[in-house]
């Protein structure tokens, strides 16, 4: 038996000893909304050997002009038993890749962006890490006719609040660690009612896996509990959005590819190379990493959102943060993009992100110099003097030099690249034909 | 449960006899070269050596099994009276001895602690260490009885730590023996599959698995108790 059948094997027999009773299969549209359908255990066999077949037509960013139908093939090594009853007994979840009835990937499905993607990068020999900070909000629902309710800080369930949310999030974290996705921490954030859990590190394909359970497990935590969990970059104005700053690395077998202990810094010319890559094309992905309307009220001056197209160490106001590397720990050589929100897809995010990285190491971008000031304090002409770019201030914005990147389509694919600008083409669009409350404020009485 | 190793080829009957009746698979190996070409992909569950018949090649045979990577263990020596002098300075070869010729109740007695020692349990399907506990034959995992869910890759690490407790491991190893070749991930994904499997062994057996600093991981206790 080779390795794969053995996989199988193994989650048959699992299948079988746990009475596990439905297959959840799992996969990701293009605006990362997980998708799913259930299988019965006998039908899984099957499903390992010649996928589930299924129309594609209805998913978002699947539809092509020809042949709709596509197979989903599951993946083994993600089989996991879900940790919460659903009715029916023991159920389970396998994320898929989605192939089209010749065995041949789907170019519209996420994960095998991802996938080509990293198998680019496996070709020089990296391989590529991930480890995201999520932040999230609970309200006490999701009812979009008023405006958020948070737990606590306001006047809502003034005295048990606290308590209310702090236990969530543990059982949160229970329910992750479960699961096989490790927590390195968690806390409370600035804004009223908003949380953070950090993922601790793994391979990107992976972590975007598990972006996908995390998002499903923290809103079905509060479910249960009565209470609604958004990843909304910006729900609420005059305080922080959401972010998703995620920390990365390459590394070279055992070896940390962005160390380098004769640099002053400790920085290898891989990772200036990647910094310079992913800084130069920053406002190229940003349509991808901030995907929403709703992204770029959080990528605002202050409120600690990212927005300035530069690199420091320890400043929250660049897009790239290089955090200090602890003495003897070489392996822990990183930086952090600061600007992806939450609700983007985590598949295109890391996509995007690893191919302007490795187009900076490949092509030896320079690397800018470093900024030192709080770029919050400067003001606009002073950004120009130092030659300082903002990210894209809207969607449309974000679009317009998306459309001219041969580097974005190249990674996420003709298919994926078409498809994800017409979308949101739409979505700018019907925003921008809305009359919006801050109008009808500002302007019904006075003009 | 993987055979056992047996020297020489052909296997003196009555050890045939006797390792049949205990209920353990084996195959007979006549030298290095097809110990290592009929080894079995988990490899072999251990090495019954009879010194007494051919010496010079049971030694050097021993010698070879226990200078690899992975060391074959558990190794039990069988010796005639007269070569119980030629053990001295040979302790590293072999795990326990049993004059030969054999009293076959003695023998299962032997390789039962032996297996038991290394953590295989006195019933070969079970890998038993503490509360947990591994079935190889229907892949479940139990700690304290309750099942953990887990995924092939970290089953396959744990069965493998288990197995083998009280040892050191390198992630090269690891990454070799769990993963095999093909893998692509880096010594790192070692790493990370560790940090999964402390989550689901839960906060209070997660030191379980220890992490050797700067070498890499071991787990249970120290064969010395540091």
């Amino acid at each position: 038996m080779d390795s794969s059948e053995r996989q199988r094997e193994y989650v048959l027999r699992t299948v079988e000893e746990r009475g596990v009773r439905m297959i959840w299969l799992w996969f990701t549209d293009v605006l990362g909304q997980l998708k799913t359908f259930a299988i019965s255990p006998v039908e899984l066999e099957g499903a390992f050997e010649d996928g589930m077949r299924f129309d594609g037509s209805s998913i978002d960013g699947y539809s092509r002009i020809q042949e709709s139908d596509v197979l989903a093939k599951p993946d083994p090594n993600s089989f996991e038993i879900l940790p919460w009853a659903d009715g029916v007994g023991t159920s389970a979840r396998v994320f898929c890749d989605i192939v089209h009835l010749d065995g041949s990937p789907f170019e519209g499905d996420p994960r095998q962006v991802l996938r080509r993607n990293l198998d680019r990068a496996r070709e020089k020999g990296f391989s590529f890490y991930a480890a995201p900070e999520m932040e999230f909000f609970y309200f006490a629902d999701g009812d979009p006719s008023h405006p958020p309710k948070p737990l606590d800080g306001a006047s809502y369930f003034d005295l048990t609040t606290a308590d209310v949310a702090t236990d969530l999030r543990q059982r949160t974290i229970h329910t992750l660690e479960s699961m096989g996705i490790p927590v390195e921490y968690s806390h409370h954030e600035d804004a009223p009612s908003q949380h953070e859990i950090d993922l601790r590190y793994t391979d990107a394909l992976t972590m975007a896996d598990s972006v996908m359970t995390f998002r499903l497990v923290v809103k079905a935590v509060a479910h249960e509990a009565g209470v609604h969990a958004t990843f909304m970059p910006k729900p609420l104005s005059g305080v922080q959005g959401s972010g998703m700053h995620t920390h990365f690395s390459l590394f070279e077998g055992d070896t940390n590819a962005f160390y380098d202990p004769g640099d002053e810094h400790g920085l290898s010319k891989v990772a200036k190379g990647f910094i310079a890559g992913l800084l130069a094309h920053s406002r190229e992905l940003t349509a991808v990493t901030n995907q929403w309307v709703n992204s770029y009220k959080r990528l605002v001056v202050g409120y600690e959102a990212p927005i300035y197209v530069s690199w420091a160490r320890n400043n929250r106001s660049v897009i790239v943060n290089v955090p200090p590397i602890k003495r003897g720990e070489s392996e822990s050589a990183r930086l952090e993009f600061r600007a992806p929100d939450p609700a983007c897809n985590p598949y295109l995010a890391f996509s995007v992100i690893l191919a302007a990285g490795l187009k900076g190491v490949e092509d030896n971008y320079k690397l800018p110099k470093e900024v030192s000031d709080n770029l919050y304090q400067l003001t606009a002409e002073e950004h120009m003097a130092e030659g300082i770019d903002s990210l894209p201030g809207s969607l449309s914005d974000a679009l317009d030099v998306m459309e001219r990147s041969e580097l974005m389509a190249e990674a996420l694919g003709e298919h994926v690249f078409e498809w994800f600008i017409r979308n949101k083409r739409a979505e700018w669009t019907d925003y921008k034909t809305q009359v919006t409350q801050f109008e009808l404020d500002r302007y019904l009485g006075r003009l | 449960m993987e055979p056992l190793l047996i020297y020489p080829d052909p296997v003196p009957p009555e050890l045939a006899q006797a390792l049949d009746l205990a209920g353990y698979p084996w195959k007979a190996i006549g030298d290095e070269r097809s110990a290592v070409r009929a080894e079995p992909d988990d490899g072999w569950a251990g090495g019954v050596i009879v010194a007494a018949i051919e010496p010079d090649g049971a030694f050097a045979l021993c010698r070879a099994l226990r200078k690899r990577d992975l060391p074959l263990e558990p190794m039990l020596l069988l010796v005639s009276g007269a070569q119980l002098a030629d053990l001295e300075l040979r302790e590293d070869l072999f795990d326990d001895f049993c004059l030969y010729p054999f009293q076959p109740l003695e023998l299962e007695a032997r390789l039962k602690h032996l297996f038991w020692r290394t953590g295989r349990g006195t019933r070969p399907e079970l890998v038993e260490y503490g509360p947990l506990v591994l079935n190889l034959e229907t892949y479940q995992a139990a700690i304290e009885g309750h099942p953990l869910d887990l995924t092939y890759m970290e089953y396959e690490l744990l069965k493998f730590l288990a197995s083998h407790p009280g040892r050191v491991f390198t992630r090269e190893t690891l990454l070799s023996r769990v993963w095999g070749y093909e893998y692509y991930g880096g010594a790192r994904t070692v790493d990370v599959h560790i940090r999964r499997l402390r989550a689901k062994l839960g906060e209070e057996h997660a030191n379980l698995i220890q992490t050797v600093r700067s070498v890499g991981y071991r787990f249970g206790q120290s064969r010395w108790g540091v």
